[in-house]
């Protein structure tokens, strides 16, 4: 029986909850459980009876899709079973639903729920309200009812074989076919793309072709999914030729970024400074935090899923690196989130589609936008971890793929207790024993995540399109998490652990098979019992159950004679766990389904059988014009112009509306000072009883890469080391993450691009000394559609590094925030300035304005020797506390630093630019001078007390003394006698945040 | 269960301390260590691992429901938990408040002791409907600084961070929170408003509204129960240290301890003073 309770806020409102509710209770129960959701005080509610909602012509309700989390439902079934005291197995399901009231006609009401759902997950049901009185048109008082359908979606799938044989013994032409379109099922349909290239192909074939018998459907997913790019990353795996270095044999990761890595920590190690514990071998990377602890970084995309449906793609990320950090070593505690985003301009009012006939709309761009934020809020915000460190950019060319980074630290004690209290545990090392249980924890498994898979309900018509697109439940994972992190890792139940990210099982269970401690030379194995794996709903075929990427669970290996203690700890904290297999020594991946073997593979086969190919790069040259500078320009107007740029404003709008605070750890927040600007680098205190802090930053510069990516990577890599010494944190004890968001990654020429910026990475990595520890690479983010015409658009976006950096400060008490404090302290400028406009936000205006790409060549370079000695003397300055204020000079050079020091102050500033140092100082003109994005830059701020200690710890850096902080808050700029620039910080204020206020 | 270990045995028995966990809560490490920064002794303790031993209530002298997103906000904040508890704790609940003890709800925690029905009034969605992290300045009625959690506290200024915040109160209600003297209340739901947003130093230095969620008459917590019981939006345990404080990089030079920690030892001492 299906009853549909409402609930409505008192005070009339135009929105309320809907319950649909599948079940046999009695009236007096479903009574009860509508005053559970019911707080009397604000609600009321009604059962089976439309409400009376008053003055409205339409009620638009927006449900889920079949099979789409609904965490809501999920919770009301979890307190009513509760409330009911009934039996977990009972027939009852709860689906819920929100209505919006509209005065509106029945053409605006349609045309208003399309900025209420997305159709790739949601449904929507739009009901005219009957006024029983009279016809109820919306000007017209009355109480109007509701009348909407109680049909449920439930999902129901047809009845399919569950394995099939797919033979191989096929030309070439269909080998390519499965590879590219995916394996055809029964009905005739592909199953979608496999990812797998002709080469791949024939060597399956071969593989099975000695074995004597055709692989079946679970064997050839599994393989596609091992073997993608998205596990193996073979564009950074492959050989890879180079016209001026010859052929990179072992690839651009082992060369350069692995390289790099290890001659610094041999480097460490000889000065017994290494902090590298665990790099590049786990889900996340980790390094020292003290004698007792440590910390961990990964940072994560998700540019595809986002783009589909923001939302759900943006919380799914962060859920996913969240347990990058769960899954690291025994399980560290996620402590801080970081996010990045990069989007088309919001006012883009472009329509695009992503077929032919424009039946599938694209979503505009700035719904894009709020969906992304809005998932970064809930998954961080729900999972009580801060999210502190975070930026967002705009670019025509991300209006097809935004790109959403998504990053997580993590804390973790070095040694655990060992049961029996005899040996301590090193906890970053794990590995499956042989007869471990293979035990899946958290969520259950559906459909979501499976590329184009196609399901059907009682709902929709058949052959409706179901969701590849997946929505995170943060609360399953914060159960997931606690009960491990807390609890079961310090009672050692289990030996090792990790993610269940891409590929699902196929992955996770055959990377931890890969593992199993056995005497060297010697291969693990699984073997899987697929039947016993949780399910959502029933129907799903092994090979969907083996890859699907439902969210929210983690697979572990647990010794026999700790199972029931894992499972009954589990029960206890609301968490499922399964055990569905063992881990063996029979070098094979076995799964077997309701008895039957249906997959057999050789776990060498399985990971090392990809076959290598050459990757081949051509030169490219971008030659841009140098921008025309429009004669007689006003400084003051470009410095408060590009002030409200909205890749140089404030975005406290994002800031505030995550919680940074929570866990209590917070020392330089995302907004400081009076004026609440954002800051570039952020510190926290992840241990409660200690000192020491951990800051986090970023850099990232995708508009030097139309000039050049060596010099983009080198950028970003120095100002996200900038930023972290700027607030205080330490380079001896620093470590860099590389996020790689390529386009067109098949074209020679971006692959040259690519191979320019790995050895940037390198050199300056080991330039400055820190090593990379982790990293990941997005390497397709194009989009192939059509305008509004039907003519196809292809959109590609600007290569892109992101460089995020984590530092240990020994003292956070010595932390520096960037805006200016007292009127009255010497400003100065640590650093050289050179005429390096070229790519940023100065010529990018222009250009803008000009309608043309005319951004220059002189991009920013770095030279690392020089900068070095700068951010040594700078970290000395700030342990001695001489400095009041420190901020590393951006995006918009120097003007836009003074401005935002200015603003966060909110104090004003008299400042000549006379002084400036660099080695062309003399002949630089006055943009250059104040728009110049040159590297190595910090402005600093001092009491006239410390002036000299200042002076003489930076005697053999270049500095200039500008000026002074002002109390009157007018901001002045002069170059000799002439006053170039003249504004207020008030004014300043309200251009920084004009973007935000209007965000809000 | 969890962190239930013996604490060694002095001549003062510390105040035992129990602090809710599971199901979302979230902020119940940071509880701990402020209330242990002041000489008490915290359990953190799963709501199963109560149900499981609902005796092991009486065992204690505080008992907090901390911050945190309990079942993710679904159904409207602090609904889900509240149930749960009353389903299987309601008696318990009832033999503890009757003691000489203290009870404290922080954000979510303050949303599900209002869904308890053990303070007057309900807390909805912020004015704007966005989630909101920021410092608040609150002032204490003259009336109840001399209460249990309140001692000594004319003005503070704390951190929020909550979507649901908007504390709802109808008038006749209100009038009567206001008229109630803490001595005199005898009624269980008398109660007494305990903040109420101001404007003071941090709205001053950041230029920032008073009340930022559109609360009914600024009010920011509650007291019942003779002033034992305390419902709070803001977070005390987030002000321990003075580095938290937005204002903390203009005088870096004094004292370490946050505002926020007297709320904690208010609560240690009314046992131990």
């Amino acid at each position: 029986m299906i009853s549909r309770i409402y609930v409505i806020l008192r005070n009339g409102a135009s929105r309320m909850d809907s319950y649909l509710i599948d079940s046999k209770l009695t009236r007096k129960d479903i009574v009860k459980l509508a005053e559970m959701l019911t707080n009397p005080i604000l609600e009321k509610y009604f059962i089976d009876e439309s409400p009376k909602v008053g003055n409205f012509s339409f009620a638009i309700e927006v449900g889920f899709l079949p099979g789409v989390t609904d965490n809501v439902g999920h919770t009301v079934k979890e307190t009513a079973l509760d409330l009911l005291h009934l039996d977990k197995s009972e027939n009852f399901n709860v689906y819920s639903s929100r209505i919006f009231l509209v005065k509106k006609s029945k053409v605006e009401a349609e045309k208003f729920a399309l900025t209420l759902y997305n159709p790739l997950i949601e449904r929507v049901f739009i009901a005219p309200i009957k006024n029983p009185a009279r016809n109820a048109t919306y000007n017209v008082a009355g109480e109007g009812q509701i009348n909407l359908p109680t049909k449920i979606p439930k999902v129901i799938l047809k009845k399919r074989r569950p394995v099939r044989d797919v033979s191989l013994d096929v030309p070439n032409e269909e080998l390519i076919r499965i590879g590219k379109e995916g394996i055809m099922d029964e009905d005739g349909k592909r199953r979608g793309p496999l990812a797998l290239d002709l080469s791949s192909m024939l060597t399956i074939k071969k593989y099975f072709a000695k074995l004597k018998r055709n692989p079946t459907d679970i064997e050839l997913e599994s393989l596609a999914q091992t073997w993608s790019e998205h596990c193996k990353h073979t564009i950074f795996a492959n050989p890879i030729d180079n016209i001026k270095d010859g052929n990179i044999v072992d690839g651009l990761y082992k060369t350069y970024i692995k390289g790099a890595t290890n001659l610094i920590r041999k480097e460490k190690q000889k000065k017994g400074e290494d902090f590298c514990i665990s790099v590049f071998e786990d889900n996340s990377g980790g390094i020292i935090f003290d004698k007792d602890y440590l910390i961990t970084h990964k940072v994560e995309t998700h540019n595809s899923p986002s783009a589909l449906d923001p939302f759900g793609g943006a919380i799914t990320g962060i859920g996913g690196v969240n347990r990058d950090t769960i899954g690291f070593g025994l399980g560290a505690k996620p402590v801080a989130n970081t996010y990045g985003f990069c989007f088309g301009y919001p006012e883009d009012k472009r329509n695009f589609f992503r077929d032919k006939n424009l039946t599938q709309p694209m979503l505009p761009s700035k719904r894009i936008m709020e969906g992304v934020i809005k998932g970064i809020n809930v998954g961080g915000n729900c999972s009580g971890i801060p999210t502190l460190s975070g930026f967002v950019k705009f670019d025509d060319r991300y209006r097809g793929k935004p790109l959403v980074f998504a990053g997580t630290v993590g804390l973790i004690p070095r040694n655990l207790p060992a049961s029996g209290g005899s040996r301590e545990r090193l906890s970053h090392i794990k590995k499956a024993k042989i007869g471990d249980l293979i035990v899946v924890v958290g969520g259950r498994v559906g459909l979501d995540g499976i590329h184009g898979a196609t399901f059907s309900s009682v709902m929709m018509d058949a052959g409706s399109p179901a969701t590849a697109v997946q929505i995170g439940d943060p609360i399953t994972q914060k159960k997931l998490s606690d009960a491990i992190v807390k609890e079961a890792r310090d009672m050692n139940l289990y030996n090792s652990i990790t993610d269940n990210g891409a590929g699902g099982l196929s992955c996770s269970v055959a990377e931890m098979a890969k593992e199993v401690c056995l005497p060297a030379g010697r291969q693990g194995g699984a073997k899987v019992c697929l039947e016993k794996v949780p399910l959502k709903y029933p129907g799903l075929r092994p090979w969907e159950i083996w890859i699907s990427e439902s969210q929210e669970r983690m697979t572990l290996s647990v010794p026999k004679k700790k199972w029931l203690t894992f499972q009954k700890l589990m029960a206890s904290r609301g968490v499922e766990a399964t055990a569905i297999g063992e881990f063996t020594n029979s070098k094979k991946c076995i799964v077997n389904y309701k008895g039957k073997e249906i997959m057999n593979l050789d776990m060498e086969f399985l990971h090392n059988g990809l076959p290598k190919q050459q990757l081949v790069t051509l030169p490219y040259f971008h030659t841009n014009f140098e921008p025309k500078i429009p004669k007689n320009l006003s400084q003051t107007k470009v410095l408060e112009k590009l002030l409200g740029n909205i890749n140089i404003s404030g975005f406290a709008f994002i800031s505030e509306q995550y919680d940074h605070e929570v866990q209590a750890s917070s020392v330089l927040k995302p907004l400081s000072g009076r004026g609440r600007i954002n800051t570039d680098a952020q510190v926290f205190k992840p241990v409660l009883s200690s000192n020491k802090g951990v800051v986090l930053s970023y850099g990232v510069y995708p508009s030097y890469g139309d000039i050049n990516t060596y010099h983009m990577v080198a950028c970003a890599l120095d100002t996200a080391l900038r930023n972290i010494i700027s607030a205080g944190g330490t380079l001896s004890h620093l470590a860099i993450l590389d996020n790689f968001c390529w386009c067109s990654s098949y074209d020679e020429r971006r692959l040259r691009e690519l191979v320019d910026s790995v050895k940037a990475c390198y050199d300056y990595a080991v330039g400055y000394g820190t090593p990379f520890i982790s990293g990941k690479d997005s390497m397709f983010n194009d989009f192939k559609g059509y305008d509004e015409n039907g003519n196809s658009v292809v959109i590609s976006i600007p290569p892109t590094l992101l460089i995020s950096a984590i530092s240990v400060m020994p003292d956070l008490n010595k932390t520096v925030s960037p805006e200016f404090k007292n009127a009255g302290d010497i400003i100065y400028l640590l650093g050289e300035t050179n005429d390096e406009l070229g790519g940023g936000e100065y010529y990018k205006m222009l250009a803008k304005k000009e309608g043309n790409n005319n951004i220059g060549n002189n991009v920013p370079k770095v030279d690392w020797k020089k900068n070095l000695k700068t951010y040594i003397a700078l970290e000395k300055a700030i342990q001695k506390e001489l400095l009041t204020s420190s901020l590393s000079v951006t995006g918009g050079g120097l003007g836009i630093a003074l401005a935002k020091a200015c603003v966060g102050g909110m104090l004003g500033c008299k400042i000549s630019i006379n002084e400036i140092n660099g080695s062309k100082a003399s002949v630089l003109s006055i943009d250059a001078k104040l728009f110049s994005e040159s590297q190595g830059r910090v402005l600093v701020s001092v009491l006239l007390k410390n002036k000299s200690a200042f002076e003489k710890i930076m005697k053999d850096i270049p500095h200039a003394k500008l000026g002074t902080v002002s109390k009157d808050g007018k901001v002045v700029i002069m170059e000799g006698k002439r006053k170039i620039v003249e504004s207020s910080v008030k004014k300043l204020h309200d251009i920084y945040h004009k973007f935000s206020n209007k965000m809000q | 269960m969890k962190n239930k270990k013996l604490h060694s045995i002095s001549l003062v028995p510390a105040t035992k301390i129990i602090i809710m966990s599971g199901y979302g809560l979230n902020c119940e490490e940071e509880t701990k260590f402020a209330f242990e920064s002041v000489g008490g002794m915290a359990d953190i303790v799963h709501i199963n691992d109560l149900i499981k031993e609902p005796r092991a209530l009486s065992q204690y002298q505080i008992l907090v429901f901390p911050g945190g997103f309990s079942y993710g906000d679904d159904t409207g904040s602090g609904k889900a938990y509240a149930n749960k508890f009353k389903n299987h704790l309601t008696k318990e609940l009832k033999e503890f408040l009757a003691r000489d003890t203290l009870t404290i709800g922080i954000c979510n925690g303050f949303q599900i002791i209002t869904n308890l029905g053990i303070l007057p009034g309900a807390l909805t969605y912020n004015k704007n409907g966005k989630y909101i992290d920021r410092w608040v300045d609150l002032t204490v009625p003259a009336s109840l600084q001399a209460s249990p959690w309140l001692r000594g506290i004319k003005k503070i200024s704390l951190p929020i961070a909550h979507g649901e915040g908007h504390y709802v109160i109808d008038s006749k209600k209100y009038k009567e929170l206001k008229r109630n003297k803490p001595a005199r209340t005898t009624a269980q739901l008398g109660g007494q408003i305990a903040f109420q947003y101001t404007k003071g130093e941090i709205c001053d230095f950041q230029n920032l509204e008073k009340n930022p969620n559109g609360s009914d008459y600024d009010i920011a917590g509650i007291l019942a129960y003779n002033g034992r019981v305390l419902g709070m939006m803001p977070h005390p345990e987030r002000a321990m240290f003075s580095h938290q404080s937005p204002m903390w990089q203009m005088n870096k030079k004094g004292s370490k301890e946050g505002k926020g920690l007297q709320i904690f030892r208010n609560a240690i001492e009314y046992f131990t003073r």
